[in-house]
Protein backbone atom coordinates (compact mmCIF):
# COMPACT_ATOMS: atom_id res chain seq x y z
CA UNK A 1 0.00 0.00 0.00
CA UNK A 2 1.73 3.22 -1.13
CA UNK A 3 0.96 6.70 -0.70
CA UNK A 4 2.04 9.34 -2.77
CA UNK A 5 1.19 13.01 -1.69
CA UNK A 6 3.32 16.48 -3.39
CA UNK A 7 2.37 19.13 -0.93
CA UNK A 8 3.23 23.05 -0.32
CA UNK A 9 2.31 22.46 3.37
CA UNK A 10 4.62 21.34 5.91
CA UNK A 11 4.14 18.08 7.47
CA UNK A 12 3.53 16.37 10.96
CA UNK A 13 6.20 13.33 10.69
CA UNK A 14 5.44 11.99 14.05
CA UNK A 15 1.45 11.78 13.18
CA UNK A 16 2.23 10.60 9.16
CA UNK A 17 4.82 7.81 10.74
CA UNK A 18 2.02 7.11 13.20
CA UNK A 19 -0.60 7.08 10.36
CA UNK A 20 1.42 4.98 8.53
CA UNK A 21 1.48 1.98 10.74
CA UNK A 22 -1.68 2.34 12.44
CA UNK A 23 -3.32 -1.06 13.32
CA UNK A 24 -0.54 -3.01 11.13
CA UNK A 25 0.31 -5.30 13.61
CA UNK A 26 2.71 -7.62 11.06
CA UNK A 27 4.90 -4.30 10.67
CA UNK A 28 8.11 -5.28 12.87
CA UNK A 29 10.34 -2.22 11.31
CA UNK A 30 9.22 1.41 10.27
CA UNK A 31 12.25 3.25 8.48
CA UNK A 32 11.45 6.84 7.73
CA UNK A 33 13.92 9.61 6.09
CA UNK A 34 13.78 13.63 6.50
CA UNK A 35 15.29 15.36 3.94
CA UNK A 36 15.71 19.56 5.02
CA UNK A 37 16.65 22.86 3.60
CA UNK A 38 20.30 23.70 4.27
CA UNK A 39 22.44 26.42 3.28
CA UNK A 40 24.57 24.93 0.71
CA UNK A 41 27.61 27.36 2.26
CA UNK A 42 28.78 28.27 -1.60
CA UNK A 43 29.95 31.47 0.34
CA UNK A 44 26.25 32.70 0.33
CA UNK A 45 24.04 32.60 2.65
CA UNK A 46 20.85 30.76 1.14
CA UNK A 47 17.72 32.62 2.38
CA UNK A 48 15.12 31.18 0.69
CA UNK A 49 14.44 28.22 -1.60
CA UNK A 50 11.80 27.58 -4.20
CA UNK A 51 10.68 24.17 -5.54
CA UNK A 52 9.47 23.62 -8.46
CA UNK A 53 7.87 20.62 -9.64
CA UNK A 54 6.59 19.20 -13.47
CA UNK A 55 2.40 18.80 -11.76
CA UNK A 56 1.17 15.43 -13.07
CA UNK A 57 4.80 13.59 -14.04
CA UNK A 58 5.64 14.29 -10.70
CA UNK A 59 3.55 12.29 -8.86
CA UNK A 60 3.30 9.56 -11.78
CA UNK A 61 7.35 9.44 -10.98
CA UNK A 62 7.10 8.71 -7.32
CA UNK A 63 4.30 6.35 -7.64
CA UNK A 64 6.35 3.81 -10.05
CA UNK A 65 9.52 4.85 -7.48
CA UNK A 66 7.65 3.09 -4.91
CA UNK A 67 6.17 0.44 -6.80
CA UNK A 68 9.46 -0.65 -7.92
CA UNK A 69 10.89 -0.44 -4.52
CA UNK A 70 7.73 -2.57 -3.39
CA UNK A 71 8.58 -5.40 -6.54
CA UNK A 72 12.07 -5.77 -5.06
CA UNK A 73 11.61 -5.73 -1.15
CA UNK A 74 8.74 -7.32 1.47
CA UNK A 75 7.13 -3.84 1.92
CA UNK A 76 4.12 -3.40 3.71
CA UNK A 77 3.19 0.31 3.73
CA UNK A 78 5.26 2.86 2.05
CA UNK A 79 4.84 7.10 2.15
CA UNK A 80 6.16 9.99 0.11
CA UNK A 81 5.68 13.27 1.18
CA UNK A 82 7.62 15.50 -0.89
CA UNK A 83 6.95 19.94 -0.49
CA UNK A 84 6.92 22.33 -3.53
CA UNK A 85 6.76 26.29 -2.93
CA UNK A 86 8.71 28.35 -1.21
CA UNK A 87 10.75 27.12 1.76
CA UNK A 88 13.25 28.29 3.71
CA UNK A 89 16.71 26.81 5.93
CA UNK A 90 15.98 24.47 8.27
CA UNK A 91 12.57 23.35 6.66
CA UNK A 92 11.13 19.82 6.03
CA UNK A 93 11.63 19.06 2.45
CA UNK A 94 10.62 15.49 2.28
CA UNK A 95 9.38 12.31 3.75
CA UNK A 96 10.29 9.05 2.76
CA UNK A 97 8.41 6.30 5.44
CA UNK A 98 8.34 2.42 5.07
CA UNK A 99 7.15 -0.15 7.08
CA UNK A 100 8.30 -4.04 6.67
CA UNK A 101 8.09 -7.18 8.38
CA UNK A 102 11.82 -7.13 9.32
CA UNK A 103 14.17 -3.76 9.41
CA UNK A 104 16.52 -5.05 6.00
CA UNK A 105 13.87 -4.84 3.99
CA UNK A 106 12.51 -0.85 5.34
CA UNK A 107 15.93 0.75 5.61
CA UNK A 108 16.72 -0.86 2.00
CA UNK A 109 13.62 0.41 0.48
CA UNK A 110 13.66 3.61 1.93
CA UNK A 111 17.07 4.55 0.39
CA UNK A 112 16.19 3.03 -2.61
CA UNK A 113 13.13 5.28 -2.69
CA UNK A 114 15.15 8.20 -1.64
CA UNK A 115 18.46 7.48 -4.25
CA UNK A 116 15.67 7.54 -7.40
CA UNK A 117 13.76 10.40 -6.29
CA UNK A 118 16.98 12.44 -6.66
CA UNK A 119 17.70 11.29 -10.22
CA UNK A 120 14.22 10.55 -11.22
CA UNK A 121 11.68 12.36 -9.71
CA UNK A 122 10.94 16.11 -11.41
CA UNK A 123 11.57 18.38 -8.85
CA UNK A 124 13.76 21.54 -9.28
CA UNK A 125 15.81 23.65 -6.56
CA UNK A 126 16.54 27.67 -6.99
CA UNK A 127 18.26 29.21 -4.25
CA UNK A 128 17.54 32.57 -3.43
CA UNK A 129 20.83 34.37 -1.49
CA UNK A 130 21.99 38.15 -1.33
CA UNK A 131 23.52 37.46 -5.06
CA UNK A 132 20.75 36.86 -6.28
CA UNK A 133 18.87 33.84 -7.40
CA UNK A 134 20.28 30.51 -8.74
CA UNK A 135 19.26 27.15 -9.89
CA UNK A 136 20.59 24.45 -7.82
CA UNK A 137 22.81 22.18 -10.13
CA UNK A 138 22.28 18.13 -10.48
CA UNK A 139 25.51 16.41 -8.72
CA UNK A 140 26.91 13.15 -9.81
CA UNK A 141 27.39 11.81 -6.71
CA UNK A 142 23.12 11.53 -6.88
CA UNK A 143 23.55 9.32 -10.02
CA UNK A 144 25.32 7.39 -8.38
CA UNK A 145 23.76 7.09 -5.71
CA UNK A 146 20.72 5.59 -7.78
CA UNK A 147 23.03 3.62 -9.98
CA UNK A 148 24.24 1.47 -7.31
CA UNK A 149 21.02 -0.25 -7.01
CA UNK A 150 21.38 -1.50 -10.55
CA UNK A 151 24.17 -4.45 -9.38
CA UNK A 152 22.80 -7.66 -8.49
CA UNK A 153 21.14 -7.19 -5.46
CA UNK A 154 22.20 -11.09 -3.69
CA UNK B 1 0.55 18.50 -33.15
CA UNK B 2 2.72 18.23 -30.14
CA UNK B 3 2.68 20.26 -26.62
CA UNK B 4 6.39 21.09 -25.62
CA UNK B 5 6.95 21.64 -21.78
CA UNK B 6 10.03 23.77 -20.62
CA UNK B 7 10.98 23.62 -16.58
CA UNK B 8 13.02 25.56 -14.63
CA UNK B 9 16.25 26.77 -15.59
CA UNK B 10 15.49 26.47 -19.55
CA UNK B 11 12.07 28.07 -18.93
CA UNK B 12 13.19 30.73 -16.95
CA UNK B 13 15.87 31.48 -19.69
CA UNK B 14 13.74 31.10 -22.77
CA UNK B 15 10.95 32.99 -21.57
CA UNK B 16 8.54 30.56 -22.61
CA UNK B 17 6.89 27.54 -20.35
CA UNK B 18 5.07 25.93 -23.23
CA UNK B 19 4.72 25.50 -26.77
CA UNK B 20 3.05 23.63 -29.21
CA UNK B 21 4.32 22.54 -33.10
CA UNK B 22 1.83 21.52 -35.34
CA UNK B 23 3.77 18.43 -36.76
CA UNK B 24 5.83 16.40 -34.73
CA UNK B 25 9.36 15.64 -35.42
CA UNK B 26 10.75 12.24 -35.70
CA UNK B 27 12.46 12.17 -31.94
CA UNK B 28 13.13 14.24 -29.30
CA UNK B 29 16.50 14.92 -31.58
CA UNK B 30 15.10 15.80 -33.97
CA UNK B 31 13.15 18.38 -31.72
CA UNK B 32 16.29 19.58 -30.44
CA UNK B 33 18.03 20.14 -33.40
CA UNK B 34 14.78 22.60 -34.85
CA UNK B 35 14.61 23.73 -31.30
CA UNK B 36 18.18 24.98 -31.71
CA UNK B 37 17.89 26.01 -35.08
CA UNK B 38 16.03 29.23 -33.72
CA UNK B 39 19.66 30.37 -32.75
CA UNK B 40 19.97 32.66 -29.81
CA UNK B 41 19.15 31.88 -26.40
CA UNK B 42 17.91 28.68 -27.93
CA UNK B 43 21.32 27.19 -29.29
CA UNK B 44 22.79 27.85 -26.25
CA UNK B 45 20.31 26.72 -23.55
CA UNK B 46 19.79 23.39 -25.79
CA UNK B 47 23.60 22.85 -26.79
CA UNK B 48 24.25 19.52 -27.23
CA UNK B 49 26.87 19.81 -24.30
CA UNK B 50 24.26 21.32 -21.94
CA UNK B 51 22.69 18.57 -19.00
CA UNK B 52 19.39 18.54 -20.37
CA UNK B 53 16.76 15.62 -19.64
CA UNK B 54 13.79 14.94 -21.88
CA UNK B 55 9.74 13.38 -20.82
CA UNK B 56 7.78 12.22 -23.55
CA UNK B 57 4.00 11.63 -22.38
CA UNK B 58 5.19 12.50 -18.26
CA UNK B 59 8.02 9.45 -18.45
CA UNK B 60 11.59 10.00 -18.94
CA UNK B 61 12.77 9.24 -22.08
CA UNK B 62 16.38 9.16 -24.57
CA UNK B 63 16.29 11.50 -26.94
CA UNK B 64 16.21 8.93 -29.44
CA UNK B 65 13.09 8.12 -28.26
CA UNK B 66 10.56 8.86 -31.19
CA UNK B 67 7.42 11.36 -31.07
CA UNK B 68 3.97 10.90 -32.42
CA UNK B 69 0.66 13.12 -33.07
CA UNK B 70 -0.43 13.93 -29.58
CA UNK B 71 2.63 13.68 -27.39
CA UNK B 72 3.56 16.02 -24.64
CA UNK B 73 7.31 16.92 -24.36
CA UNK B 74 9.12 17.86 -22.04
CA UNK B 75 12.97 19.68 -21.75
CA UNK B 76 14.11 20.41 -18.67
CA UNK B 77 17.18 20.28 -16.40
CA UNK B 78 18.86 17.18 -14.57
CA UNK B 79 16.04 16.91 -11.44
CA UNK B 80 17.34 18.61 -8.06
CA UNK B 81 14.72 17.18 -5.52
CA UNK B 82 14.86 15.69 -2.17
Amino acid sequence: MATVRVQVGDFDVGAELAALRAGDRGAGALAAFVGLVRDLGHGEAVSAMTLEHYPGMTEKALAAIVAEAEARWPVLRSLVIHRVGELAPTDQIVLVAVTAAHRQAAFAACEFIMDYLKTRAPFWKKEQTPAGARWVDARESDDAAAGRWQKPLQ
Amino acid sequence: MITILYFARLKENLGVASETLDSPPASVAALLDLLRGRGGIWAEELAPGRALRAAVNQEMVPFAAALADGDEVALFPPVTGG
